[in-house]
């Protein structure tokens, strides 16, 4: 009865006593009990503590009874949070993240810990030690990752929103597979306290929800400054709903020449033709811009997320939380090195090694200060396309359609590759999303990205391509 | 630049990982594909460009010095899988005294 329906219709719905929140809860409980067996999308949850929130709702807060799903990465206090590592199986977390408790804190109610790839590690949900997330659109395919559950189980309708987080796509890629909208904000515009650390200076908590004024709608609660995370911004917060149906008459928005590439699948480049034609429908200049960095993207990004994993997850040693594999031998180190290779899993450990190399004596100069300086020449494209006159840069998400499950004939290069669309916004810090467009097939998202902080135009934007469509 | 032979034994010791025989030669050819691939960072110009090490620059971010509320001793010990008198257990580092 609730199938994506919006935040904002949700609690319409709530306010006007056409049902409790109780009930409210209950009925997305149900959903769940009934569609999470075959989509595997979240991977634990607490019914009861939900229906006892729910119970003590207050409808005078502005999202006062509204369920929320959040990444198995994001902490709730006493919720267990396993990044869908067995490294973590039995952590729980001893406090809210800041982005948890501001949506606590204006009445909403944590409900389940969604799927994800390993410590956020992977974009097809493939890479979790609780099983793979199926896409509601095709079972047959996966949902993207690596927010893969938070993406499946709202556009399922499993819960009304998730919580994702967005390292180099992680919430963008999983909503352009699986049809709803993937906000990642500017770096530093939500708080990352309680968010575990993949890469620091790439990690951003972002939303996924059935609309764009819902994403408008929870930004405004999860942003601002945080004395718990030292590069959370000082900058004003707006407000991102006020202008939002403002629309984009005369605005300029590029088109970079390098995203219109012959490897995007037909389906891919037929949506980013739908956009043009949409924003140009209401009034807005298409122009053709250059990146000429961004094909270095991928590069970059794999040297410097990988280096700060490798940094990052040097803390699971067995020691102060996590998996401790048992004593053999009284050398510290052995428990350190044999905690981690049975607590981690494939792509974990691949992206360690990568890292570890990257940062290792000899080769720190030739790789991960040559990615440094790279990232600085990608974040400088951007800059200059946004000095140079575009309000608003358009983009595929990824090149592709969500890919069948289990496609062993990838390696882990040509999946890194995909992600080619999606890593520049981590790399310049810029806040960018998603939104689905009509397709007969599979969905197929587009991205729009903005400069820092400018979320309002971002939304303003996403808002005129999800209008043209409804 | 040249791609050299990962030594991938000797990375995973440093990374404290333990590899079979079979994920050693996996993640060696894994790895020397990916740095084939980066090799490509070569070809900007980037001589007089400084290494960007995050998105946004922030200056003298910390908070003021004021004491608050933080985990208690038994909140911070419940994730521990070994703990003893208050306090993490670790594996033996120091010989027994005689």
């Amino acid at each position: 009865m609730f199938t994506k329906t919006s935040l904002t219709a949700l609690r319409e719905k709530l306010v006007k006593r056409e049902i409790t929140p109780a009930e409210l809860t209950q009925e997305y409980a149900r959903r769940m009990e009934e569609l999470n067996p075959a989509l595997n999308a979240l991977i634990s949850w607490d019914t009861e503590s939900a229906l006892q929130a729910a119970a003590r709702a207050d409808l005078s807060l502005p999202l006062g009874g509204l369920p929320i799903g959040i990444k198995d990465n994001i902490c709730c206090r006493g919720e267990r949070a396993r990044c869908a590592s067995r490294m973590l199986e039995n952590f729980v977390a001893p406090y809210d993240a800041t982005a948890v408790a501001k949506l606590r804190a204006a009445g909403a109610i944590p409900f389940g810990r969604a799927n994800m790839d390993e410590f956020a590690m992977g974009s097809a949900g493939e890479n979790s030690a609780f099983g793979a997330t199926r896409n509601p659109a095709d079972e047959s395919r996966v949902p993207g990752g690596s927010s893969s559950g938070s993406a499946a189980a709202v556009a399922a309708g499993i819960i009304p929103a998730a919580l994702g987080s967005d390292t180099g796509g992680s919430v963008r890629q999983p909503a352009s597979h699986c049809g709803v909208v993937g906000l990642k904000s500017t770096y530093g515009r939500i708080s990352r306290y309680g968010l575990v650390a993949f890469a620091s200076s790439l990690d951003q908590i972002g939303t996924l929800t059935t609309c764009v004024e819902d994403a408008a709608l929870l930004l405004q609660f999860l942003s601002g400054h945080d004395a718990m995370d030292s590069t959370s911004s000082l900058q004003a917060v707006p407000d991102f709903s006020a202008e939002l149906h403002g629309g984009v008459r005369g605005m300029r928005i590029g088109l970079p020449k390098e995203y219109v590439s012959s490897g995007n699948a037909p389906e891919v480049q037929n949506a980013l033709n739908a956009a043009v034609a949409a924003l140009e429908a209401q009034g807005a200049e298409i122009c053709e811009i250059s990146l000429p960095h961004a094909e270095a993207a991928v590069a970059s990004y794999y040297i410097i997320a990988c280096a700060e994993a490798s940094s990052n997850l040097a803390r699971y040693d067995g020691v102060r939380y996590g998996y401790r594999a048992s004593e053999t031998s009284s050398a510290p180190g052995d428990v350190y090195a044999r905690s981690r290779t049975q607590g981690f899993g494939e792509e974990v450990k691949r992206r360690i090694i990568l890292g570890t190399y990257v940062l290792s004596g000899g080769y720190y100069d030739a790789y991960y200060t040559r990615a440094q300086k790279v990232r600085a020449l990608v974040a400088q494209d951007f800059a200059r396309a946004f000095e140079g006159g575009v309000q608003l840069i358009l983009g595929p998400v990824a090149p592709t359609p969500a890919p069948k499950l289990e496609a062993k004939d990838m390696t882990p290069l040509q999946i890194y590759l995909a992600d080619i669309y999606t890593v520049p916004a981590n790399l310049a810090g810029l806040p960018a999303i998603s939104v689905p467009t009509p397709q007969s097939g599979l969905p197929v998202g587009v991205q729009l990205l903005a400069p820092h902080f400018e979320e309002a135009r971002l939304l303003r934007g996403a808002a005129v391509l999800e209008q043209s469509w409804k | 630049m040249e791609t050299p032979r990962i030594d991938v034994a000797y990375i995973a010791e440093l990374a404290k990982l333990e590899l079979s025989d079979e994920e050693r030669a996996r993640y060696t050819r894994d790895l020397e594909q990916v740095l084939a691939y980066v090799a490509q960072l070569e070809k900007w110009d980037t001589q007089d460009v400084p290494p960007m090490c995050h998105p946004l620059e922030v200056y003298d971010a910390l908070r003021e010095d004021v004491p608050g509320q933080s985990l208690s001793n038994e909140a911070a010990l419940a994730n521990a899988p070994q703990q003893a008198d208050g306090q993490f257990r670790v594996p033996k580092v120091v010989e027994s005294a005689h």
